[in-house]
C-alpha cells in the first residue's frame, strides 16, 4: 500500500513541480515591477521632467538646470525652505522634548497608565486635516482662544498669529506637536520598557538618585530610540502637506509654505511642472540627505552587533 | 537492498571555497539505523536537509532504497522527519497535526481516523488528541511530533536531534521508546545527533562528521574500541579517553612507552607500534574503564615493567554508580573510572594498570592512529 | 518626612500627567461642543462654553455635505487595505522563507519606498492614470494606495514571518504541502495579529490621506479629506463653524473609532514597523 504511494510522484498534487519551484519568484513579480517602475522609474521620469520647461503640459526639451536656477532665484522657496526649517527645527526639538518628559513620568508605575497613554497617542489617528481644521478653528482670531481668554477675564489678549504672516508658522508647529508628541512619548516609553530594570537597581544600591540614574543610565541606553523618533519626526516634517493645506493653506500670501505645499501648487494649479519637479527633486535630495547616514549606522551597527 | 545510500554527496554555498559537504559516501541496510554525529558546524544537519530534499546538493547522489532521488521533491520521498523544535503547526489540534500529511495527500477519511488511533495509541496520546500544541508539556509535543512522523508510515525516518529540548530525565525515557519503535516497525532511520550516549545507544551503525566528512563509519562498538582517528577517540566516549603524550622506546624486537608519574615511572609494551617511530613522540589513548587499580597495589622499586605505573590519586569524583579518579601522567591530567567501593581517598597513591592490548596510539600532529 | 516628599512627588507627577490628558483633550472636546452649537451661539459664547441649546443643524448640514465623499472613502478604503494587506502577507511570506537570489535586493529597494517623499512620483503617477482612464476615480485611488502601501505591508509581514522557525516549512513539505497550502492552512492562521496590525496601518493611512485624493480626485471621486478641506477654506458666505467641526468629527470617527476598539495594534504598528524600517 505505501509502496504505491511513492510510486507516481509529482502526479498527485496537480501542479508540475517546475511550477511549484517558479512561484516564489512569480508571488514576487507583480511587486517587483511595481517598485521598479512606480517608484523608481517615476523619480526617474520626475527628474526629467525637472530638466525641461513643462508648464501645464510636459515637454520633453532638454533645459539643462534652467529650472533648478529659477528656483533657487525664487523668493517663495526660499520662504519655504526657512518655514521648514523653523518648522522642523521646533516640531522635532519639542517631541523629543515631550516625548521624554512624559515617557519618563509615565514610567513611574503610575495607575491607570494604559488609559493615559491612550489619551495622549489618540490625535495620530486623526487625519493631519481633521488636526488642522480642529485647531484653525482654536486659534482662530477673534473667536478662539482670543475670545476664550477675554471672556475669562484676560481683557487685553490678542492671539492672531494665524493671520500674522510672520507667526502663521508657529500655528502649523502647535498643531504638529499637538499630534505627533503623544506617539514620540509611547517610542521612548517602549524604550524605556526595554532597559534592564537590574541596571537601575544596581545604580541605586550605588547610592545614585533616580533622576541621576535617568540622566546618566537610561537614556543614554535610549539613543536608537532617539535616532529612529528624530527620523520619523523629520520625515513628518519635510512630507507636511495635509496641515498646512488645512491650516493656513500656505498663506497669510505664502508666508506659511513649506515645500510639499510649494511643489504641488506650481505643479498641479500653476502650470509649474518643471519648477515643481525641481522642488521634489530637491525634496528628495533632503530625504536622502538624513536618510542615507542613518540606514549607514544601522547596517554598521547591525553588522557590528 | 539499501534502505539509503548516498554516492559522494557535496554541497558547496555560494563560492567553491564554502564547502558544507566534502564528499559523503554512505551506505545503510534496509530497516538500520543511522546516527550522524559530530559536534556542531560538522554539516550533519545540511546532509539531513539534504536528505529530505529541503535542500539542494551541489554533486553526488542519493538512492532511496534504491531509487534515485536526488532530483525528487521532498514531499514525493516518502519521508518523515521528526524535528528539533518539533515543528507542531500551532493553529491546528494534535488530531489534525497527525493527520495533515495524510489529509494533504487526500487519504480517505476513514484510513485517516485509523491511523490517527494507531499512531496515538502507540504513543500514548490519545487523551490529547483534541489539545492544541501550546497546550502540551515539552515532552507531550515531542510525542505527537513523533506521532505526525509515524501517521504517513514513510519508508524512511529522519531524526534531526529530536531529544536535545527535552530535560535529562525525559530525554533517557524517550531514547528507550525511540529504540523499541524502532525495533517494531523496522523502517530505516536517520539520527542526528550532538550526544555521543544517544549515538551510542540508539544506532546499529555510527558516522561520526566533522568539518563535512564523515570521519569514521561502523557500528558502534568498532567506533567506541577502534577509534580511526583522535577526532572521533575523543568526541565518543564519556568521560573522554585519555590522551597522554609519551616518547617511544625500546628497539625492533619490542617497542615500548613511557610514563612517568610524580610516584615513579612505567614502560608499557606498545607491541603495535612501528619500529621507525622510536625516538618520536606519540599520543597514547586510553579510556578511563581500561586502567585498573591494583588494590591498594604497594610501590615495588622505582621503575615498573609492563602495565603498572605508581600513581598519586589528585581527585576524587563519585558520579553514583561508578567514581572518577584524576592523576598526572607525563604532565597531563588522566582519568579512571573504578567502581566505587575500590575508590581510594585523594592523596593514596597505588598502582594504576593500564590494559596495553586495548590502548591505542595517535600521531600527535595529524591525529591519524599509529596502532 | 522622605515618606511625605515622596507623596508630594508622587501627586506632582500624577497632576503633571492629568493637566497634560486634559490638553490633549481640549480640541476633541472644543470640536464635540462647537458641533452641537447654533451659528449663533457660536458667535455669542466662545470656544469652552456649553451649547446654549443643544442642536444637531450642523451635523445634519455637515452629513448632507460630506455624506458621498464620505462613502467615497470607504469605497477607497476598504478595497485598498484588502489588497495590499493580501499582496503583503504574501510578499513577507516569500520574502522570508522562500528567499531566492536578488529577493533581498528587491526588500531593500522596496523598504526605500516607505521613505521617499510622495512628492517625487505625483507628477508621472498622475500622467499615468490619466492614460488609463482612471483618473478622478476611486479605482485609481484604489490602485495608487495599494501601490504604495505595499511597502509597509510587506514589511510588517516579512519581520514578522521571520520570526516563525523554518522547522514549520520544512514539516509542511515534508507533510506534501506546496507553496499556498503552506501559507493559507498554516502561516496565515498563525498570523492573527500581524494582519491586525496591518489591516489597522492601512486603514489609518488610506482614510487619512489627503496629498493622493487632491491630486489624483476631484470632484465626485474624492475622498473625505478633500472635501472637509475644500468645506471648511471656502470663502464664500459666512462660515458656519458648527458645520466645520461636524464634519471634521464626521471625518475623524472612522479611525478614532478603529483606534478605541484596537489601539494595541495601531500602537504595534506605529512602533514597530516604523522603527524596525
Amino acid at each position: 500500500m505505501q509502496r504505491m504511494m511513492h510510486a507516481t510522484p509529482a502526479s498527485r498534487t496537480g501542479m508540475p513541480d517546475r511550477l511549484q519551484r517558479l512561484l516564489p519568484r512569480l508571488v514576487l513579480a507583480p511587486t517587483a515591477v511595481i517598485t521598479l517602475v512606480c517608484l523608481y522609474g517615476y523619480m526617474i521620469w520626475t527628474a526629467v521632467i525637472s530638466f525641461t520647461n513643462s508648464r501645464f503640459l510636459p515637454v520633453y526639451n532638454f533645459a539643462g538646470f534652467a529650472q533648478y536656477e529659477r528656483l533657487l532665484n525664487n523668493d517663495r522657496w526660499w520662504v519655504a525652505c526657512q518655514n521648514l526649517a523653523i518648522f522642523g527645527g521646533l516640531f522635532v526639538g519639542t517631541c523629543l522634548l515631550i516625548g521624554v518628559i512624559f515617557a519618563i513620568l509615565l514610567d513611574q508605575r503610575i495607575r491607570r497608565e494604559g488609559f493615559i497613554r491612550t489619551i495622549y497617542l489618540y490625535p495620530m489617528a486623526l487625519s493631519m486635516i481633521v488636526t488642522g481644521t480642529a485647531w484653525k478653528w482654536l486659534l482662530n482670531p477673534g473667536l478662539g482662544l482670543d475670545k476664550l481668554l477675554r471672556d475669562w477675564g484676560w481683557e487685553g489678549f490678542r492671539f492672531d498669529w494665524l493671520v500674522d504672516p510672520d507667526r502663521a508658522i508657529y500655528c502649523l508647529v502647535i498643531a504638529a506637536i499637538w499630534q505627533a508628541s503623544g506617539f514620540v512619548m509611547a517610542l521612548f516609553l517602549a524604550g524605556l520598557r526595554g532597559v534592564d530594570g537590574s541596571i537601575i537597581r544596581a545604580a541605586q544600591v550605588d547610592g545614585a538618585s533616580l533622576p541621576t540614574i535617568y540622566w546618566r543610565i537610561v537614556l543614554p541606553c535610549l539613543r536608537p530610540v532617539l535616532f529612529s523618533a528624530v527620523m520619523i519626526l523629520a520625515h513628518i516634517a519635510i512630507k507636511s502637506f495635509d496641515l498646512v493645506m488645512a491650516m493656513t493653506a500656505g498663506g497669510p500670501g505664502y508666508a506659511s509654505d513649506l515645500p510639499a505645499v510649494f511643489m504641488y501648487q506650481h505643479t498641479f494649479t500653476r502650470g509649474q511642472m518643471g519648477l515643481g519637479s525641481a522642488s521634489a527633486v530637491l525634496m528628495l535630495g533632503a530625504v536622502l540627505a538624513v536618510l542615507v547616514p542613518y540606514l549607514y549606522s544601522e547596517l554598521r551597527s547591525k553588522r557590528h552587533g | 537492498m539499501a534502505g539509503l545510500e548516498l554516492r559522494g554527496v557535496r554541497k558547496t554555498y555560494g563560492s567553491a571555497s564554502l564547502e558544507t559537504l566534502k564528499g559523503i559516501d554512505l551506505k545503510v541496510e534496509e530497516g538500520q539505523f543511522l546516527i550522524l554525529v559530530g559536534p556542531s558546524g560538522c554539516g550533519k544537519s545540511t546532509l539531513m536537509n539534504a536528505i529530505a530534499g529541503l535542500e539542494s546538493i551541489t554533486a553526488g547522489s542519493i538512492l532511496i532504497d534504491g531509487q534515485d532521488v536526488t532530483d525528487v521533491e521532498p514531499k514525493d520521498r516518502d519521508i518523515a522527519m521528526v524535528f528539533q523544535s518539533y515543528a507542531l503547526y500551532p493553529t491546528m489540534t494534535v488530531r489534525e497535526n497527525i493527520s495533515f500529511g495524510l489529509r494533504i495527500r487526500k487519504t480517505p477519511v476513514e484510513r485517516i481516523d485509523e491511523e490517527v488511533a494507531r499512531v496515538a495509541a502507540l504513543l500514548q496520546i490519545e487523551p490529547l488528541l483534541e489539545r492544541k500544541p501550546a497546550q502540551l508539556s515539552g515532552g507531550q509535543q515531542q510525542r505527537v511530533a513523533m506521532g505526525r512522523a509515524l501517521a504517513r508510515r514513510p519508508r524512511l525516518y529522519l531524526f534531526d536531534e529530536p531529544l536535545s529540548n527535552l530535560d535529562a530525565k525525559l530525554r533517557v525515557e524517550m531514547r528507550t521508546e525511540i529504540k523499541l519503535m524502532h525495533q517494531r516497525l523496522k523502517t530505516t532511520t536517520v539520527y542526528v545527533t550532538h550526544d555521543q550516549v544517544e549515538a551510542m545507544t540508539l544506532g546499529d551503525c555510527v558516522a561520526v562528521m566533522k568539518d563535512g566528512e564523515v570521519q569514521q563509519f561502523g557500528t558502534p562498538e568498532t567506533i567506541y574500541k577502534n577509534p580511526r582517528n583522535l577526532f572521533v577517540a575523543s568526541f565518543i566516549g564519556s568521560p573522554p579517553m585519555n590522551f597522554v603524550p609519551v616518547s617511544v622506546a625500546g628497539n625492533a624486537q619490542r617497542v615500548s612507552v613511557r610514563l612517568n608519574s610524580d610516584e615513579g615511572t612505567a614502560v608499557i609494551d606498545a607491541p603495535g607500534l612501528d619500529p621507525a617511530l622510536i625516538g618520536r613522540t606519540v599520543l597514547l589513548g586510553i579510556r578511563p574503564e581500561q586502567i585498573a587499580l591494583n588494590a591498594h597495589g604497594e610501590r615495588s622499586g622505582q621503575e615498573h615493567d609492563g602495565a603498572g605505573v605508581p600513581t598519586r590519586v589528585l581527585v576524587v569524583e563519585p558520579t553514583g554508580p561508578d567514581t572518577l579518579l584524576y592523576a598526572e601522567w607525563n604532565g597531563i591530567k588522566v582519568c579512571c573510572r573504578v567502581a566505587p567501593d575500590q575508590a581510594p581517598a585523594a592523596g593514596t597513591a597505588s598502582i594504576w594498570t593500564i590494559d596495553a592490548r586495548r590502548a591505542v596510539y595517535f600521531d600527535p600532529e595529524s591525529g591519524e592512529r599509529l596502532a | 518626612m522622605a515618606d511625605t516628599r515622596r507623596m508630594l512627588n508622587r501627586v506632582a507627577i500624577h497632576g503633571i500627567l492629568l493637566a497634560a490628558c486634559a490638553v490633549y483633550l481640549v480640541p476633541l472636546l472644543v470640536m464635540l461642543l462647537t458641533s452641537f452649537k447654533s451659528p449663533e451661539d457660536v458667535r455669542a459664547g466662545n470656544l469652552m462654553t456649553l451649547p446654549v441649546e443643544w442642536t444637531v443643524i450642523g451635523w445634519l448640514k455637515a452629513w448632507d455635505t460630506v455624506s458621498g465623499y464620505f462613502w467615497n472613502s470607504f469605497m477607497i478604503t476598504v478595497p485598498a487595505v484588502l489588497i495590499s494587506t493580501l499582496i503583503g502577507a504574501l510578499n513577507g511570506y516569500v520574502l522570508s522563507k522562500w528567499a531566492f537570489r536578488g529577493s533581498n535586493l528587491l526588500f531593500s529597494l522596496l523598504l526605500f519606498g516607505c521613505f521617499i517623499p510622495f512628492q517625487v512620483i505625483l507628477l508621472p503617477m498622475s500622467f499615468t492614470l490619466g492614460k488609463l482612464g482612471l483618473a478622478n476615480t476611486t479605482t485609481g485611488l484604489v490602485i495608487v494606495h495599494v501601490i504604495y502601501g505595499l511597502a509597509f505591508t510587506t514589511l510588517f509581514f516579512r519581520n514578522y514571518y521571520v520570526g516563525i522557525p523554518d522547522a514549520l516549512i520544512k514539516a509542511a513539505r515534508l507533510d506534501g504541502a506546496g507553496f499556498f497550502t503552506i501559507f493559507f492552512r498554516i502561516l496565515l492562521p498563525m498570523s492573527t495579529p500581524i494582519v491586525m496590525v496591518s489591516l489597522i496601518w492601512q486603514f489609518t493611512q488610506v482614510w487619512n490621506d489627503f496629498l493622493f485624493g487632491i491630486v489624483f480626485a476631484s470632484g465626485e471621486a474624492q475622498p473625505i479629506t478633500v472635501a472637509l478641506n475644500n468645506l471648511v477654506n471656502t470663502s464664500t458666505g459666512a462660515k458656519e463653524y458648527n458645520v466645520d467641526m461636524a464634519a471634521a468629527m464626521i471625518a475623524g470617527l472612522p479611525t478614532l473609532l478603529v483606534y478605541v476598539v484596537a489601539g494595541k495594534y495601531f500602537i504595534r504598528g506605529l512602533t514597530s514597523g516604523v522603527v524596525k524600517g
